[in-house]
């Protein structure tokens, strides 16, 4: 099914879960955060939170600023 | 003698220097540069992760998050909505609710957006966020700020990334004197000498970013940032002599031979 994955289009199986994107995609869950459909998605909920068709989910990470 | 912590939301600190983390050759020589300026707050910024690449450095993983103090931004908001959108996410990932507030305008200038910076400063303290506001050197907005219940108050010196040093020294002067909250100096700062001036003027703390970041050696810098910022407020508490207008001599006259 299609998501929208930082605002670029992305193709997930059915019943993924946040954790499985991100394990999906190497990302490390401890150093970012998620948002789906612009609600933030709790640290706790990420093994339980699956994704739908048409999610947006926006995973951010800290980067250097001023 | 002992200076008093600076005391930000509560939070104690030694150290009255808070340094950025943008603009550096790499990440490895932004943490030297920290060790260097003995700051224990760095503001870092939200960015989408590229999933593309998810093994790209990470700043986590050369500035220790339990370590030092991360003070995550709004740069790039330009709405109150889009600064608590980030907020939350930067909450969320780091557990924080210290937050800096920059709602900017025109890129040329990049001068904070007083009448947004307003809205958004309300609606992350209604939503229990701690906000360190990016503004004008404006005494009455600072005010309006203050009573608001932002954590600092942290006037620009001059426009970010310019290196011009303090502009109106009149204004931070004020914004210092009718303040109860702390103030820190966000902007402008270009070499020590900026630096310290900020504090000979009684603030509490001064924040940099491109003045270490784009020095020709910056961990040098960074070490000269946290002298420059001690001895100003030394300076401060030592109560600068009065300006005379003639020569007055250090050596007695009297009992010359």
């Amino acid at each position: 099914m299609k998501i929208t994955l930082n605002g670029e289009p992305h193709t997930v199986e059915e019943n993924t879960s946040i954790a499985g994107l991100l394990g999906e995609l190497n990302i490390p869950l401890a150093k970012v955060a998620v948002e789906r459909n612009l609600a933030i998605v709790p640290r706790s909920t990420f093994d339980t939170m699956i994704l739908t068709p048409d999610d947006r989910i926006e995973i951010v990470r800290f980067i250097g600023g001023g | 003698m002992q200076d008093k912590p600076l005391v930000i939301a509560g939070r104690e600190f030694s150290s009255r220097l808070i340094i950025g983390t943008g603009k550096y050759k790499d990440y490895a020589q932004n943490a030297a540069a920290l060790a260097a300026s003995g700051a224990q707050i760095v503001t870092v910024a939200m960015r989408r992760v590229n999933v593309m690449n998810p093994d790209e450095p990470m700043l986590v993983d050369f500035i220790n998050p339990k370590e030092t103090v991360y003070l995550p931004n709004t740069a790039g908001c330009f709405t109150g909505e889009d600064a608590v959108r980030t907020l939350r996410l930067a909450r969320e990932a780091g557990g924080w609710s210290l937050v800096k507030l920059e709602v900017l305008s025109d890129p040329k200038h990049l001068y904070p957006d007083m009448e947004e910076t307003m809205r958004a400063a309300k609606m992350l303290i209604d939503d229990g966020f701690e906000v360190m506001v990016y503004c004008s050197d404006d005494p009455v907005f600072a005010r309006k700020l203050e009573d608001l219940g932002c954590a600092a108050i942290m006037p620009l010196g001059a426009p970010i990334g310019s290196g011009l040093g303090l502009q109106n020294k009149v204004n931070i002067r004020l914004i210092v004197e009718q303040s109860s909250v702390p103030v820190i100096v966000d902007a402008g700062v270009g070499t020590a000498s900026d630096a310290t001036e900020a504090m000979e003027l009684g603030c509490d703390g001064v924040l940099m970013n491109t003045a270490i970041a784009e020095a020709n050696d910056p961990v040098r810098m960074a070490r000269a940032m946290k002298h420059a910022v001690i001895a100003g407020r030394e300076a401060y508490l030592a109560g600068r002599m009065a300006k005379k207008r003639y020569a007055d001599p250090s050596s007695p006259l009297a009992g010359l031979i």
